[in-house]
């Protein structure tokens, strides 16, 4: 079991739990604001997109090629940036945060 | 090579030099088939505009059969953002349960009668009636108003001998006047009533502005469900281990229908006007010539995707650009979305196989490159699963 914040645009902090899916989906399932996740996490729609915080970053690791070059040419993209679909939820990400970035 | 198959006739050319020339009506167009350029090209809105005279961006160009501006389609920021703004809500509702109940339903109904008969022609007798029906969920308008457009036909914004045929959609532009109208007397919750309340800019919506937002969903959200539908039913057809999966394996539905969108690319390419001399893919582009986003060839991009003229139902990463890339992403995708995840459902549960009895093939002809997109016809028999 895996706790897990979104911070969604208009600032709300939103604790969730999660054991397996995507990041993506579980912001789903917990209607977090600005996640839309529109492609169903195939790396097409980037309506998925979050900033990591710094602190965690090493264990969600980074983006794949594929991944980036959606990223690049997205709004709001910063050092931080991931697609939520792309990272699989685990307990290692106990704690995690993540700011929604549109 | 199987009857369903959509071979890719961009690749050399994609290949060679990344991009290839279309003369239309004396606007020549230069086509950008790389999976990269075409989504920067997107990106760029600045350079790239689709704001130009109304019904340049498409190819062919329909400058010289309609004045009126398809809204969000072919304005650009800052007007753009907001139009979208306004309707996007409205567009997600496919999302919700009871639409993709009501959705099922209509597909149910749909399937029931395919499996009494003996032969049905796809396109006209199963994709259109779907596509219109489905369409009265989208508009939030009674069930009874999708046979007036089941009677219009497939060609109904088509003309057998030329593309753009100025009477065809005349039909269409009439219907919509007429549809507005009643709606200003008769208000309700249906999508026109609804635009009609709106406010832009701290005034109402016009009504030439409405009637550019509503024809917008009529055409261009017509062809392109019924080429997604029909083809559909022709991959299940030529492969029944997929259909087995699908059943068995519900959960890859929703991968299943994005890479179903990579490889049918039910709209092969999209229009821009350039705003100044500008470059892509070492290519010059003069300041007020055309270029075109080729959504169908960048998504066989063998630079990005691994075997790209297979459709393989398990591809993870699968960024294609079927329903657009960036500000002018497809508005309906939600919706097409919902119908396809649905429909292959449905079909998976009900259908043990499908067998296509003949077929004429839709070959859309942009001079250097002629491209299947689909079928003028197909006729097929589905088998009941036992
Ligand atoms: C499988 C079906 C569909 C495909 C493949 C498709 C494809 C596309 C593509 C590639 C674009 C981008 C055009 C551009 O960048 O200039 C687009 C835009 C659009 N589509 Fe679709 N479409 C589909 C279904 C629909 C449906 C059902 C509707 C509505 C009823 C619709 C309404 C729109 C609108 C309004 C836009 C313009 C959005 C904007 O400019 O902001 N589409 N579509
Ligand atoms: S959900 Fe579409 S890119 Fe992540």
């Amino acid at each position: 079991m895996a706790k897990i914040t979104f911070i969604t645009r208009n600032g709300e902090k939103i604790t969730v739990e999660g054991n397996d899916g995507s990041l993506m989906e579980l912001a789903k399932q917990n209607n977090i604001k600005g996640i839309d996740g529109d492609c169903g996490g195939v790396c097409s729609c980037a309506t998925c997109h979050v900033h990591v915080d710094p602190a965690y970053f090493e264990k969600t690791g980074t983006a794949s090629e594929i991944e980036n070059d959606m990223l690049e040419l997205d709004d709001n993209v910063g050092e931080y940036s991931r697609l939520s679909c792309q990272i699989p939820v685990s307990d290692a990400l106990d704690g995690l945060v993540l700011q929604v970035a549109n | 090579m199987k009857k369903s198959d959509l071979p890719d006739p961009f690749e050399h050319a994609r290949l060679e030099k990344g991009h290839g020339h279309f003369n239309d009506q004396d606007d020549a167009v230069t086509m950008l088939l790389r999976l990269k350029d075409v989504r920067k090209t997107a990106k760029d809105w600045e350079t790239f505009q689709s704001g130009a005279a109304p019904g340049r961006i498409v190819v062919p160009s329909e400058v010289s059969i309609r004045d009126t501006r398809q809204i969000p389609f072919e304005v650009d920021p800052p007007m753009h953002t907001d139009y979208r703004a306004l309707v996007e809500a409205w567009f997600k509702r496919p999302d919700e349960e009871e639409y993709r109940e009501k959705l099922a339903k209509i597909i149910n109904e749909l399937v029931d009668e395919m499996l009494t008969r003996d032969s049905v022609e796809v396109v006209e007798e199963f994709s259109l009636k779907l596509q219109s029906r489905a369409l009265t969920l989208l508009l939030n308008i009674p069930y009874d108003e999708s046979e007036i457009w089941i009677s219009w036909g497939t060609h109904v914004f088509r003309s057998e001998d030329s593309p753009v045929d100025g009477k065809k959609a005349a039909i269409l532009y009439d219907y919509i006047d007429e549809q507005i109208d009643r709606a200003i007397e008769n208000p309700g919750d249906d999508l026109y009533s609804v635009l009609l309340a709106s406010e832009i800019e701290g005034r109402k919506m016009t009504k030439e502005e409405v009637k550019g937002v509503m024809i917008l969903t009529f055409a261009g959200g017509r062809d392109t469900v019924i080429n997604a539908v029909t083809n559909s039913i022709a991959y299940l057809a030529d492969h029944p281990a997929s259909l087995a999966r699908l059943h068995n394996e519900p959960e890859i539905t929703t991968r299943a229908v994005e890479e179903l969108i990579r490889y049918f690319s039910p709209l092969t390419h999209m229009g821009r006007v350039a705003t100044k001399d500008t470059e892509v893919c070492e290519h010059a582009v003069k300041a007020n010539t055309r270029v075109s986003l080729c959504w169908a060839s960048a998504n066989r991009d063998a630079a990005t995707f691994n075997n790209p003229n297979e459709i393989d139902l398990d591809r993870k990463m699968n960024p294609h650009v079927g329903f657009g890339f960036g500000i002018h992403k497809c508005l309906g995708a939600t919706h097409a979305r919902q119908i396809l995840r649905i429909l292959l459902g449905i079909l998976a549960e009900r259908v043990g196989s499908i067998d296509i009895l003949d077929y004429e093939e839709n070959i859309e002809d942009w001079e250097e490159f002629q491209r299947k997109v689909g079928y003028n016809n197909i006729k097929v028999k589905f088998n009941a699963k036992n």
